[in-house]
């Protein structure tokens, strides 16, 4: 019952060789086994999204999945998000339109929104609404998060 | 907060997949696709699995398909891929438009069409569709291979027709004529939230008039079901106002709504009437 078992998972670039108890979420292994405590955790049911990473290009709940799943699996976590000092342009847009005050759903809304402006970089304003109601932010009331994603995405279309 | 323990199992073959449920089933043993639901339930402990077959690396699970004149939904396949619509035609831009209603973009990306019809909510919109189009479920266990219509593979509350070792291994919808027009309405109070009541309308044309009407009610009762005193009262009339309102009498009339803490009986029978003339003004437009 308590086997465990030895996977490896990618984070960012980097390979984490460890050996976890299948019950273990992938948010939690993150955090303790990987110490890559940026991801954060609220809910711990899929509500909330503030542990929001992308797991081979797609942005998910990391509270939803078994870290044994992710055997192999390309993760990608808010630390992976700067180059360098050089912070993502989504980054730089959550701090010139105080997209944040707490910041504790701050890391999933920056996963969310990376995850997503990958895949959709044309996305329409309704659709960006829609996913960004995916999380919760209880500081914001929202219309700061949604100027910086906007303005976000225009960046990176441009580039 | 956190799951107990329980046995993981990573089949790699359909064959390999129902051998361990066979194994694992009496010692509550259950599948693990997208995961959705069932890992909140057990984050929350209310499900203490003793044994996860998990499908997600089993080979030709996450195939979608046209099969003749049927769409062949794999049990790996997500909710995320109806995001475009994934056949020509009003059924690809219904199913796309319907998955929109389920959850949020991320649960999209894992969870599963077909995990949908299993775990067998009563505001599942999957589950509603598959009844009113007619979908067929198939499923797998080492005895054997049988096919389930949605109708009679949706029992109850969270409750199928599948048996403990069986695998839901594929769904198939019928692609319905070229002239079929869909409409389908659904009220939540937040995003993302579950339907409080939900419909699925469709129907075609011939000289003028109704011809095959379907309405299908989710959400509402027990199990999402086609409401036939709602179909009559569309068969054969001129598509407007007029037939619309007498099938959304019928179908308010008809059911027997649900109750919670939230929603009384009655506010979910108006519900009905309103998203049954919305879904029916929706088709025809």
């Amino acid at each position: 019952m308590n086997g465990k078992h030895d996977i490896t998972l990618t984070i960012n670039g980097q390979a984490y060789a460890i050996r976890v108890e299948a019950r273990r979420t992938l948010a939690d292994v993150i955090r303790e086994e990987c110490g890559q405590t940026g991801t954060h955790l609220g809910c711990e049911h899929g509500v909330c999204g503030t542990c929001t990473v992308i797991v081979d290009g797609a942005p998910v709940r990391s509270c939803l999945m078994f870290a044994v799943q992710c055997d192999g699996a390309k993760i990608r976590t808010v630390e992976g998000l700067a180059d360098g000092e050089e912070p993502h342009p989504l980054q730089r847009a959550f701090m010139e339109h105080h997209a944040l005050q707490c910041g504790f759903c701050t890391p999933g809304f920056l996963m969310l929104a990376v995850g997503v402006l990958e895949r959709e970089p044309d996305i329409g304003d309704e659709d960006l609404l829609d996913i960004l109601s995916s999380n919760l932010c209880r500081c914001t009331g929202y219309a700061n998060i949604v100027k910086a994603v906007r303005a976000a995405a225009a960046q990176m279309r441009r580039r | 907060m956190k799951p107990a323990a329980f046995e993981y199992h990573a089949p790699k073959t359909i064959a390999e997949a129902v051998a361990l449920l066979a194994e694992v089933a009496p010692d509550d043993g259950r599948i693990l696709a997208g995961g959705q639901s069932l890992v909140p339930t057990m984050a929350f402990r209310l499900a203490r699995p003793a044994h996860l077959v998990d499908i997600n690396g089993v080979d030709g699970l996450d195939r979608l398909y046209l099969d003749g004149n049927e769409l062949s939904i794999g049990a790996c396949v997500r909710h995320a891929a109806f995001h475009r619509p994934v056949v020509d035609g009003r059924l690809g831009l219904l199913l796309s438009s319907i998955v929109r209603h389920i959850a949020h973009y991320p649960i999209r990306q894992r969870g599963t069409f077909c995990g949908s019809l299993a775990q067998a909510d009563p505001a599942s919109e999957w589950c509603l569709t598959a009844v009113t189009l007619d979908g067929t479920m198939t499923a797998k266990s080492v005895r054997g291979s049988r096919t389930i219509g949605a109708q009679d593979f949706i029992e109850g509350i969270m409750t199928t027709a599948l048996a403990d070792d069986e695998l839901l291994t594929e769904a198939r919808l019928p692609i319905p004529p070229d002239d079929t027009r869909f409409g389908f309405c659904e009220f939540n109070r937040i995003a993302g939230g579950f339907a409080v009541a939900m419909v699925l309308a469709a129907y075609g044309l011939k000289d003028g008039v109704i011809t095959r009407p379907r309405l299908g009610v989710g959400g509402v009762e027990e199990r999402p079901r086609r409401i036939p005193e709602a179909e009559q009262a569309l068969e054969g009339r001129s598509p407007g106002a007029q037939a619309f309102r007498a099938a959304s009498a019928a179908a308010a009339g008809a059911v027997d709504p649900m109750e919670d803490i939230n929603t009384s009986a009655d506010y979910r029978r108006d519900l009905v009437a309103t998203l049954t003339l919305r879904a029916l003004e929706s088709a025809w437009s």
